[in-house]
């Protein structure tokens, strides 16, 4: 492989990456504070990237308007989610808000089909974002930075969120004991809603920008992902929002960059996903960032 | 005069299980009143039903004449009670001064919005929210641990960022839930004296519980005994250490016979 081919590789690994990053952040959160894995998580992709779709395609509206629009509709339905499904059985054994997050999923996987049709939909690129660039000998899509680009800008939004508000400071109270931070005079309840909504939001961007780099979309395309991005989560060690951002990276680059160097094993692209997992299950179960945690008594 | 805080006939079940049974006291404000009781009496149940853990089956609670029964812990907070727990609960990833600042959100106004556009609204309240944070710190000789990891602080330390923490709500009513449990009895004599100058300086009413005699003798005037989730004995620590239905609690019924 010459340098420009390893570098279009590599662009590619990490405009995929960042899209593993953007939803790996929703599972992180939701599990650092409530110790859930919300396997709802997947399917708001799916949601984000339909309403975009939809935005544009049926109610003629353009692109900049239809993609936030779609990052607030999704962050809407998290919230919902959060409130009818996980809020009622927040102080019930864990086995089962674990199996009402499985429920859900299924619910708006089938939902989906029900309201958007089972058939793939082709979903169109903004113009400009379908353009190819020379950079020194590199050519690369015009939507590969874009993605790249417009993840760093949401990572660098979420930590200003979660380092310098008080409502991300007290999501990260909340993550080591929400009842003492109850005691000090948080609403835990509006706090754990604005994490729901906060992951639901990239999710969606992460599924409008999934559906720029793919740009077909189906009401199962969200299961896939959000799989991949879960095992990012917990590569980087779930619980904490740098270490999914390094395993979402990782994890997208990894991917591609097997499939460029051993083009003869793509077929197994997927299968090298799940074989890192159980390596890093088997020998640092707490993932790249992850702290060892006392179990809650 | 109202007292701060009334409990009446307060009663907490666990299924079968009566925890605390018909239950009533007062605290006048300005107070420092002592809870004791063998182990599992129910005393760290009352501080949960103060504090809206949980929620009473029966009776009432009220702070300052307010209904607080049934209220949202963070909302119980927010009218004046807070409380620091048995076994220390800091907010581990968060330094020293995080910690109390926690304790001041309750106060503050601006939204994430503002934050993330760094309004100058914001940033004025930032600061402040430091400072006072700070300040909070510095009358409880802790400043110089302001930017340290809270597990890092020597243990008599870190019980005394737990009350500052509760401090940073500007509470009437503080709850200490055996503030000198495995302390030296040298660090529990510097706690006593610790909880008396908290208790003159931000002008509280004190609810505490603790094993530790010295610490309950040494420094509260009034206390109240249960056992078995049920008042048995309130007095002086003269009349408490020559009470018989208190002796029988700890030590066991005496043959009568």
């Amino acid at each position: 492989m010459n340098f420009e081919a390893f570098l279009q590789n590599l662009s590619n690994g990490i405009s995929l990456g960042s899209l593993y990053a953007l939803i790996a952040i929703g599972y992180t959160m939701v599990y650092g504070i409530l110790r859930l894995i919300n396997f709802a998580h997947g399917d708001l992709v799916m949601l984000g990237s339909y309403v975009a779709f939809y935005g544009v395609a049926m109610f003629m509206l353009p692109w900049w308007l239809a993609f936030p629009l779609a990052i607030l509709v999704t962050a809407g339905v998290g919230i919902v989610i959060e409130r009818s499904a996980y809020k009622p059985l927040r102080d019930f054994p864990r086995i089962n808000l674990f199996t009402a997050a499985v429920a859900v999923s299924f619910l708006l996987e089938n939902l989906g089909i029900v309201i958007f049709g089972g058939r793939p939909k082709a979903f169109e690129r903004p113009a400009f974002m379908d353009q190819m660039l020379n950079l020194g000998g590199v050519s690369i899509v015009s939507y590969t930075p874009i993605i790249i680009i417009t993840a760093l800008v949401l990572f660098g939004l979420l930590l200003l969120v979660i380092y310098r508000t008080k409502a991300g400071m007290a999501m990260r109270a909340l993550s080591k004991d929400i009842e003492a931070t109850g005691l000090m005079g948080v609403n835990t309840d509006k706090i754990i809603m604005f994490a729901f909504m906060l992951g639901s939001a990239l999710a969606a961007a992460g599924g409008i920008l999934w559906a720029i780099k793919f740009p077909q979309i189906n009401p199962l395309m969200g299961v896939m992902p959000g799989l991949k991005a879960f095992i990012a989560a917990v590569l980087g060690g779930i619980g904490n929002v740098g270490g999914a951002m390094i395993g979402g990276f990782l994890l997208g680059i990894v991917e591609i960059m097997i499939v460029a160097f051993f083009p003869e094993l793509s077929g197994y692209r997927d299968a090298f996903a799940y074989a890192i997992l159980i390596l890093l299950l088997l020998f640092r179960p707490t993932g790249i960032m992850g702290e060892v945690q006392a179990e809650k008594v | 005069m109202t007292p701060l805080l009334k409990m009446v006939n307060v009663t907490k079940r666990f299924g079968g299980l009566t925890a605390v049974n018909n239950f009533s006291t007062e605290l006048q404000a300005g107070e420092l009143c002592a809870l004791i009781g063998p182990n599992g009496s129910g005393k760290t149940t009352i501080f949960n039903l103060i504090t809206g853990i949980y929620v009473p089956s029966e009776g009432h609670i009220y702070l300052g004449g307010d209904d607080i029964s049934g209220k949202r812990p963070d909302v119980i907070t927010g009218m004046g009670i807070a409380r620091t727990f048995q076994n220390i609960r800091l907010f581990k990833g968060l330094n020293v001064l995080e910690n109390v600042i926690v304790g001041k959100h309750l106060r503050l106004q601006s939204n994430v919005a503002s934050a993330v556009m760094r309004l100058p609204g914001y940033d004025r309240e930032e600061k402040e929210m430091r400072q006072t944070g700070m300040e909070l710190l510095e009358s409880l000789g802790l400043a110089r641990f302001a930017y340290d990891e809270p597990t890092s602080l020597p243990y008599g330390q870190q019980r005394k960022l737990e009350i500052a923490r509760a401090l940073a709500t500007n509470p009437r009513l503080l709850l200490l839930d055996e503030p000198a449990a495995g302390m030296s009895p040298s660090d529990a004599e510097e706690l006593m004296t610790f909880i008396q100058h908290v208790l003159k300086t931000f002008e509280l009413t004190i609810f505490l519980i603790e094993h530790q005699m010295r610490v309950v003798m040494g420094i509260c005037p009034r206390i109240i005994v249960i056992d078995h989730g049920e008042w048995i004995a309130e007095g002086n620590p003269e009349q408490i250490q020559n009470n018989d239905r208190v002796i029988e609690a700890y030590l066991g019924a005496s043959d009568h016979a």
